[in-house]
């Protein structure tokens, strides 16, 4: 999967997170740009990404991320291995 | 792998699962508000579409939407872990359930702190039932205490005590109690059951005193402990998620965790299912008691199949000996359904374990209803068990009260999707309960029907069903032949015929021969339907003779018959005949189509005294409705006769 499909589809999870249509996204977006992105909606983001994509992160990948772009990286890594 | 924390007794969302979310949460003054809730919640919702719908029900809740017939609950949380994943899910269990919820977290491990605190939120604001979510870290049992393991039960079974008692100073809401999930890191082995210190054996004495306290003190009780033991503990218990986030348990449990805790709630608000109607065909039994006759029913010892259905039947009679009221539901003869409850040596079940006894070619919406009304208890007190999808869509549709659980395909899991829904959870067990099954005349009553014609339109369409004719050969021989040879309830003539004789149909250009194979979005249903019509000079008329049409019983009601008709008409157009005629012969076991000619529009011409009756139709263009599905025919035949 390519990282603009990925990308999209955190999007679209992130929307539905945050109850707000018109979220857009960039690699270098933080969770600070955008409203309600605070820490218990970071988790459902994370748990649902999860499901979205069948992967399992684990304890030290969840942590890493700072960017958008970092945890869609992080996704593809996880898709490919 | 099947499990019950895929709630699996439910159908998937619909694709505009949100747009009906939203539609409903924009307009709070619509008079169906909560039924339509309660509907949505009848899925099996992920985390995002549980949320999607606990704020609609939050926003049709602000704006002063009238909720009924869901009952209002204010339920608040004192949890020691993080329970905002776990809240998303239980406004929509909820409502499944009965129940319109309003939920107060509080603070994130305050449990002790709010509950002391009269002018704590708890304390504060009216709510009908506190529930205590802690788990074994809360009770300080996450750590062996082999030196003094009473001491540590008793400082654990003290701290509750404590917290109960300074919530009942402050607050008069009913309590939740919750058991407490044994975490499956052992300490010995196998030793740990005897090891009094172990935390296996202390999580297991503290709930034994859980469930003490909860009956002691009125509160209710969810049964956190038999929830977490059926997922597996492996399974509930994520060491990454409650580490990093401190998860109470596992994501991917949340929902059905949520349908437990939704069950509850609606029993005791008194919403729990009173009535389990069960379908009798591959449902209590293997086979079709109509075609298959008693003695060719699988039932009982002897095979894996036999005794799935026999599970079934157990479980209901289980049900019914702790005040659940059976019923039954079946498109059968009444005679013929009532004769394998008498004859079949293996039913567990007998007539008189039933209410309402409703065997016959009506449709299930109009039966529940006729089977709610003799019971004098609401449609919402049903549950429908039915193997047949289509059955089970058809009631979905007209009635989404009445609780009708996905089956699997294979019987092996009947008995155990049913249990796994909980559709009859209950709070407490009285001499009333027990005693409640007998007070309905168990006599396997037969209700009236009231005769509405109902508008099947949407629901015929939405089955999709694709039906493919084509004339006798040499491929469906052995599937035609059987069918003319047990098929005994639908079948206008009952005439058999050996597989040779079928073969000479077949080659016979003076006969008509018809196979009718159907598939809907359920699946593939395979040949279901035989004709055979003669084509011959009477009275200087041509005319088309049938000789036999048969039809599965699995497909009544679903326009295949009039579609069978027109494939008819459209063959003995194509031979030159005039019109069509057609008797019908009386048995023991085909009273189902005695007036099916007539309905199909037929002219009745004769009936002798052994009510063997001569029809005849004219053959001409356009003589019905096109039937709702698509139908195929062989490129060969000409079908610019008719439309």
């Amino acid at each position: 999967m390519d990282r603009t499909a990925i990308r999209a589809k955190v999007q679209e999870i992130l929307r539905d997170v945050v109850d707000d249509e018109d979220v857009i996204i960039t690699d270098d977006t933080v969770a600070e740009d955008v409203v309600d992105w605070d820490s218990t909606n970071h988790v459902r983001l994370i748990v649902a990404i999860e499901e979205e994509f069948h992967i399992r992160f684990e304890t030290d990948e969840i942590t890493k991320p700072e960017s958008v772009g970092d945890l869609v990286d992080l996704i593809q890594a996880k898709l490919a291995a | 792998m099947r499990s019950i924390a895929d709630l699996g007794w439910l159908t998937p969302p619909s694709a505009d699962f949100a747009e009906q979310c939203q539609a409903l949460a924009a307009d709070a003054s619509r008079g169906d508000l909560g039924a339509e809730l309660a509907r949505l919640a009848t899925h099996t919702l992920d985390a995002r579409q549980a949320r999607r719908l606990a704020r609609a029900i939050k926003r049709i809740g602000e704006a002063g939407g009238d909720l009924t017939p869901l009952s209002p609950f204010r339920l608040a949380v004192h949890s020691n872990a993080t329970f905002d994943f776990v809240a998303d899910h239980l406004p929509a269990a909820a409502a499944r359930h009965g129940v319109a919820l309003e939920l107060i977290l509080l603070p994130f491990d305050q449990v002790m702190q709010e509950a002391l605190d009269p002018a704590s939120q708890t304390n504060q604001t009216g709510v009908d039932a506190i529930l205590l979510a802690l788990d074994h870290d809360w009770f300080g049992l996450a750590s062996p205490a082999l030196d003094d393991p009473g001491g540590a039960l008793a400082a654990a079974v003290g701290r509750l005590i404590a917290l109960i008692d300074a919530l009942a100073a402050n607050t008069s809401a009913t309590l939740i109690l919750s058991t407490v999930a044994s975490p499956p890191m052992s300490l010995f082995g196998s030793l740990d059951a005897r090891a009094p210190g172990s935390p296996r054996a202390l999580v297991g004495a503290l709930n034994a005193q859980i469930v003490a306290l909860a009956q002691e003190r009125g509160a209710l009780l969810i049964d956190t402990h038999a929830l977490a033991e059926q997922v597996g503990t492996e399974r509930w218990f994520d060491p990454v998620q409650h580490l990093t986030y401190k998860l109470p348990f596992a994501s991917a449990l949340g929902a059905i965790y949520g349908d437990w805790l939704g069950r509850l709630l609606g029993a005791a608000r008194g919403k729990a299912r009173k009535c389990l109607v069960l379908d009798l065909d591959n449902t209590l039994w293997g086979g079709v008691v109509g075609d298959d006759g008693v003695e060719g029913l699988i039932l009982g010892a002897g095979s894996a199949r036999g005794e799935s259905f026999l599970a079934v039947q157990k479980f209901a009679l289980a049900m019914k000996a702790r005040g659940v009221i059976l019923a039954v539901c079946s498109k059968n003869d009444d005679a013929v359904a009532r004769g394998a409850f008498e004859n079949h040596p293996e039913m567990a079940l007998k007539l008189a374990d039933i209410a309402v006894f409703q065997a016959n070619w009506l449709d299930k919406p109009s039966n529940l209803e006729a089977i709610a009304k003799a019971l004098d208890i609401g449609l919402d007190a049903l549950v429908l068990l039915d193997d047949n999808p289509a059955e089970r869509a058809q009631v979905r549709a007209a009635l989404p009260m009445i609780a009708v659980p996905e089956l699997p395909v294979d019987p092996a899991w009947f008995a155990s999707t049913l249990a796994a829904a909980g559709y009859f959870e209950a709070v407490g067990f009285s001499r009333e309960d027990r005693l409640r099954a007998a007070s309905y005349a168990a006599d396997a009553h037969r209700a009236q029907v009231k005769a509405t014609t109902r508008d099947l339109g949407d629901y015929l369409t939405s089955l999709d069903m694709r039906l493919a004719a084509a004339p006798f050969d040499a491929a469906g021989r052995t599937r035609i032949a059987q069918l003319i040879n047990k098929t005994n309830q639908f079948n206008l003539t009952t005439r058999r015929y050996s597989e040779s004789e079928v073969a000479a149909f077949e080659a016979d250009p003076a006969s008509i021969t018809l196979q009718v194979r159907l598939a809907d979005r359920f699946g593939d249903l395979g040949m279901i339907g035989v004709a055979i019509a003669k084509v011959r000079e009477a009275d200087g008329v041509r005319e088309a003779a049938v000789d036999s049409w048969l039809m599965s019983c699995r497909v009544l009601g679903r326009g295949v018959e009039e579609a069978m008709l027109f494939l008819l008409l459209e063959r003995a157009a194509a031979a030159g005949a005039a019109r069509v005629v057609a008797q019908y012969r009386p048995t023991p076991k085909n009273a189902m189509v005695r007036d099916l000619l007539d309905r199909l529009g037929f002219a009745r011409v004769a009936e002798d005294s052994s009510g063997v009756r001569d029809y005849q139709l004219a053959v001409r263009k356009g003589p019905l409705d096109a039937p709702p599905m698509r139908i195929t025919r062989p490129a060969a035949w000409d079908r610019d006769l008719l439309p």
